[in-house]
C-alpha cells in the first residue's frame, strides 16, 4: 500500500491544479453580470464539506448535489440533468 | 510550453516536493504487467471508430460487451430499433472479430426512450427475435434516466422479460442529480421479483454516495471512468480499495459523448502507480468480467 506521501508525489500537482480551478472558477462566475442559478449555490454548499474530518467526503459532495425527494412524475417534463438538484 | 515535468526537480529548488516524481518501489509482481489482457464490459462501439477497435486490440482487449443504449437523439420509429438490433447482433461482431476482439450485445429500450411506455412496449415486442443470437448475452442497459413512473413500468416489464428467460440483467442508473434516487428506486423495485438471482445482475455506473446501497443488496457493481461526469480512475481505485474486488467490475462506456474507450486500461495504469499487484490488475479488469459474464452459457 503506497504512504501518504507516495500518493502526494502521485496526485498533488493534479489536485492543486484542480483547486485552484475551483477558485478561479468562483471568481469567474462572481465577476459576471446574471442571475442567481442553483448550480452556483450547490457548489458552494458542497464546498464546506471538504474541510470536515469525515472519512467519505466524496460521497457526502455526492449526496449534497443529488435529489432527495420521493414523489415520481408520471413523466419526465424535461430530458438532461443538470449535476445539481434544484429545491 | 514545455510542461514542467519534463524539467528536473531542480525547476523548482523552492518546492519541498520533489518533481518528477521520485519513483515508487512496485512491488515485483506488477513489472511485468504490460502488455496485459482485459475485457471491456461496457462499450458502445456503433458510435466508435475502426480506429478506436485497433486502438483496443494494441491495448489487450480481449471482448467488448455493447448494451443497447439511446443514441443521442430519440428514434422515431420501433423500426428504427430493428435495424439497431441487427447491427449490435449482425455488424458489430464482424468489425470487432477484424481486429480478433470477440463482441457481445445486450437489448432493450432504453429508460431515456422508455417514458413513452406505448413506443417503448412496441421496441420491446421486437426484441424475442433477437434474444436466441448467438452473442446475445442478456437484457440491458435498462434502467432509469429521470425516475418516472413510465420509466419504472417499461424497467419491471425488462426485468420480467430476463427473468422468463433467465437471462443476465445490465442496469444503467441515472445520470448526477438523479442517480441516487434512481438507485433506490431500482433497488426497491428489484427487491419486489422473489425469483430473481442477484448474482445474475449488475447495476452500472455506481458512485461513493450509491455502490454500498448495491453491494449490500448482493448484486454485482460497475464503475464507469469517464472524464467529466461517473468515475475518475482515481476514485474508482479509492472504491476498489474500500469495498474489495468480489463484485465490482470498471468499464469505458464509451459512446458518441465524451468519452475514452482506452478509459480501462489507462486505470489498470493508475492502479500499477499505486502499487496494486498485477494479479489485484487483472482480478479487476479480466477475471471480474469473465465471471460475471460467463453466467451467459454464450460469454466464451
Amino acid at each position: 500500500m503506497p504512504s501518504k506521501t507516495d500518493l502526494l508525489d502521485l496526485q498533488f500537482i493534479d489536485v492543486r491544479h484542480k483547486l485552484i480551478d475551483i477558485a478561479a472558477f468562483l471568481d469567474r462566475i462572481d465577476r459576471h453580470p446574471g442571475e442567481q442559478d442553483h448550480r452556483y449555490e450547490a457548489l458552494k454548499n458542497a464546498l464546506p464539506l471538504l474541510l470536515t474530518d469525515r472519512p467519505d467526503r466524496a460521497r457526502a459532495v455526492l449526496e449534497s448535489f443529488s435529489d432527495h425527494t420521493t414523489t415520481l412524475p408520471q413523466s419526465a417534463p424535461f430530458q438532461g440533468a443538470s449535476g445539481a438538484a434544484k429545491f | 510550453m514545455d510542461h514542467p515535468s519534463q524539467h528536473s526537480s531542480s525547476f523548482y529548488p523552492l518546492s519541498p516536493i520533489p518533481y518528477p516524481l521520485s519513483p515508487i518501489p512496485y512491488p515485483p509482481s506488477t513489472i511485468h504487467l504490460f502488455p496485459m489482457r482485459y475485457i471491456e464490459p461496457h462499450g458502445h462501439m456503433v458510435s466508435r471508430t475502426t480506429d478506436d477497435y485497433e486502438k483496443l486490440a494494441l491495448s489487450g482487449c480481449e471482448a467488448i460487451c455493447e448494451p443497447a443504449f439511446w443514441a443521442g437523439f430519440d428514434r422515431s420509429s420501433a423500426a428504427g430499433f430493428y435495424d439497431y438490433f441487427r447491427q449490435l447482433t449482425e455488424y458489430e461482431p464482424k468489425r470487432a472479430a477484424k481486429y480478433g476482439i470477440k463482441h457481445y450485445s445486450w437489448l432493450c429500450i432504453n429508460p431515456k426512450e422508455a417514458d413513452d411506455p406505448g413506443f417503448a412496449r412496441e421496441v420491446m415486442s421486437i426484441i424475442p427475435q433477437f434474444l436466441d443470437c448467438p452473442t446475445v448475452l442478456g437484457i440491458g442497459e435498462i434502467g432509469l434516466n429521470k425516475n418516472t413512473r413510465n420509466e419504472l413500468a417499461i424497467f419491471e416489464e425488462h426485468v420480467q422479460l430476463a427473468l422468463d428467460r433467465d437471462l443476465p440483467i445490465l442496469i444503467h442508473t441515472p445520470h448526477l442529480e438523479d442517480k441516487l434516487k434512481g438507485t433506490r428506486l431500482i433497488l426497491d423495485s428489484l427487491a419486489s421479483f422473489s425469483k430473481l438471482d442477484r448474482s445474475k445482475i449488475i447495476i452500472d455506473h455506481v458512485e461513493e454516495h450509491t455502490i454500498s446501497h448495491v453491494l449490500d443488496a448482493g448484486y454485482w457493481a460497475g464503475m464507469t471512468l469517464y472524464p467529466e461526469s461517473k468515475c475518475s480512475p482515481h476514485r474508482a481505485i479509492d472504491m476498489l480499495e474500500i469495498y474489495g474486488s468480489e463484485r465490482l467490475w470498471m468499464n469505458s462506456a464509451c459512446d458518441w459523448g465524451h468519452s475514452d474507450p482506452l478509459a480501462v486500461p489507462r486505470c489498470a495504469l493508475e492502479m500499477k502507480k499505486r502499487q496494486h499487484s498485477a494479479e489485484s490488475i487483472e482480478q479487476i479488469i479480466y477475471q471480474n468480467p469473465r465471471k460475471f459474464l460467463s453466467q451467459s452459457p454464450r460469454f466464451i
